[in-house]
């Protein structure tokens, strides 16, 4: 039991994989200037990553060594081009929006990262859990800096006014810079300096 | 073992793509139509837009010549498509405006009928932006095919909150009633640097721009110059007045 907490629940935050590990920051830059199209994106890394890390699993002892990555990436990218599939249909104007970023969890490092270090080892019910936590680590930063985008730079959350905006007759001028992926940067950049203020083993040994 | 991996994986990716491709196509058409209502005004909340459009008549126009193209269906014309075939395009050294290299010999158009016949008449229009091609509709009035009623833009990527407030409400309302054309007959619209000043001679046809998106805004002029131009719908419209 000890055993599959620690791959469910580590990954939020002892062992983050963005704030952590560094990996995926590229659709974390993409996704999150609206909060809604950051949360479709979190279930979708969530599947692929639980699904993925249990296919792996499933198959850790018959895939030869030299062809691995290949195998990985054979059921990354399905699994991937059936959540895109799923969003064109039942959610169409969320995978507008979304546009490519689906496409690209395949090339998101979390899911390679974890299918080749912990799925290849591991049972298929600790991978799947390893999947899921990951996937949760990746989604509480995309809904941390998701929600302060769009707070200060539109003034919304899930698209409901919170602060009246000088342009419709408010007092909020929004911050046009945290609609730009640059501003994720800074938001992420921020969580990990709060993150290893509390969990100083996290911090890195210099030189 | 690498060969199971591919089928097991081929089968789930291949069903999931057969069994909701209907529905993908549904929604895909739902949304042309969601935006040519959208332009012409016609949008309610709480309304299905299937009951809407049926006030709406899709045809398709040969742009050189303006005449109808009856050959044509106009729910199954994609002008986009055409843009990439040879046959049902033309290169265009006019297309500048809009940043285009080429454009679709046919293009459809929509009239909205109303009381007394046609009321309003919906154009696509499409041109280049800071980063991307904008996709819109551009509704005007069939009194003078002149006075404007909507303009939308469907599909771009334009930098969010900056270019990309072309999709802002108050932005997009402040286009009704703008007149596209001058007195003589000349694309006059365009959207300016900076606020309009209303009484001022050719407030009429001013936009104001958007601030921080110069290039946005002149592609959108640029797009629309182009368009409503003799080299656009220009022929089209002409028959449309008389």
């Amino acid at each position: 039991m000890g055993k599959s907490r620690e791959a469910l629940l580590s990954p939020i935050f002892n062992q983050n994989p963005i704030a952590l590990q560094i990996l995926g920051i590229c659709s974390a830059l993409a996704v999150t200037s609206k909060l809604e199209t950051a949360v479709t994106m979190c279930f979708a890394v969530i599947f692929v990553t639980a699904f993925s890390g249990a296919s792996v699993s499933l198959i850790r002892n018959h895939i030869p060594s030299s062809i691995r990555i290949i195998v990985q990436m054979t059921i990354i990218a399905s699994l991937v081009i059936v959540v895109d599939q799923f969003l064109k249909a039942y959610a169409f104007d969320m995978s507008k929006q979304l546009s490519v970023f689906v496409g690209l969890i395949i090339t998101n490092c979390i899911v390679m990262g974890r299918a080749e270090a912990f799925a290849m080892k591991e049972g298929v019910g600790l991978s799947f859990l390893d999947g899921v936590g990951n996937g949760l680590g990746y989604s509480i930063i995309l809904l941390v800096v998701g929600v302060i985008r769009e707070l200060f730079g539109s003034g919304q959350l899930f698209g409901q006014e919170i602060l009246a905006m000088a342009s419709t007759g408010g007092w909020y001028v929004p911050n046009g810079l945290l609609l730009l992926p640059p501003s994720a940067f800074f938001i992420i950049g921020g969580f990990i300096w709060v993150l290893r203020s509390f969990k100083t083993e996290q911090i890195e040994e210099e030189g | 073992m690498a060969f199971s991996v591919c089928v097991v994986f081929s089968v789930l990716v291949s069903t999931a793509a057969v069994t909701l491709r209907p529905i993908q196509e549904i929604n895909k058409l739902l949304d042309k139509k969601k935006n040519i209502l959208q332009a012409a005004g016609l949008m309610q909340e709480g309304k299905s837009v299937d009951d809407l459009f049926a006030a709406v008549e899709a045809k398709v126009v040969d742009l050189a010549s303006g005449e109808y193209v009856a050959e044509l269906d106009p729910e199954t014309y994609e002008q986009r498509e055409a843009v990439k075939d040879p046959s049902l395009s033309v290169e265009i050294s006019g297309g500048a405006l809009a940043g285009i290299k080429r454009r679709a010999k046919y293009a459809p158009v929509y009239l909205v009928a109303g009381k007394a016949g046609v009321d309003r008449v919906i154009l696509p229009v499409h041109g280049k932006g800071l980063w991307s091609t904008l996709y819109g509709f551009i509704a005007l009035d069939a009194k003078d095919m002149s006075t404007i009623k909507g303009l939308v833009f469907y599909e771009h990527a334009e930098t969010p909150g900056l270019g990309g407030e072309v999709d802002n409400p108050n932005w997009k309302a402040l286009w009704n009633g703008k007149m596209a054309f001058g007195a003589k007959g000349d694309v006059r619209i365009e959207v300016i640097r900076g606020s309009v000043v209303p009484g001022r001679p050719g407030s009429q046809h001013q936009v104001d721009g958007l601030s921080g998106a110069t290039i946005t805004s002149r592609g959108v002029s640029g797009l629309l110059k182009y368009w409503l131009g003799p080299k656009g719908f220009g022929p089209y419209l002409d028959k449309m007045r008389t």
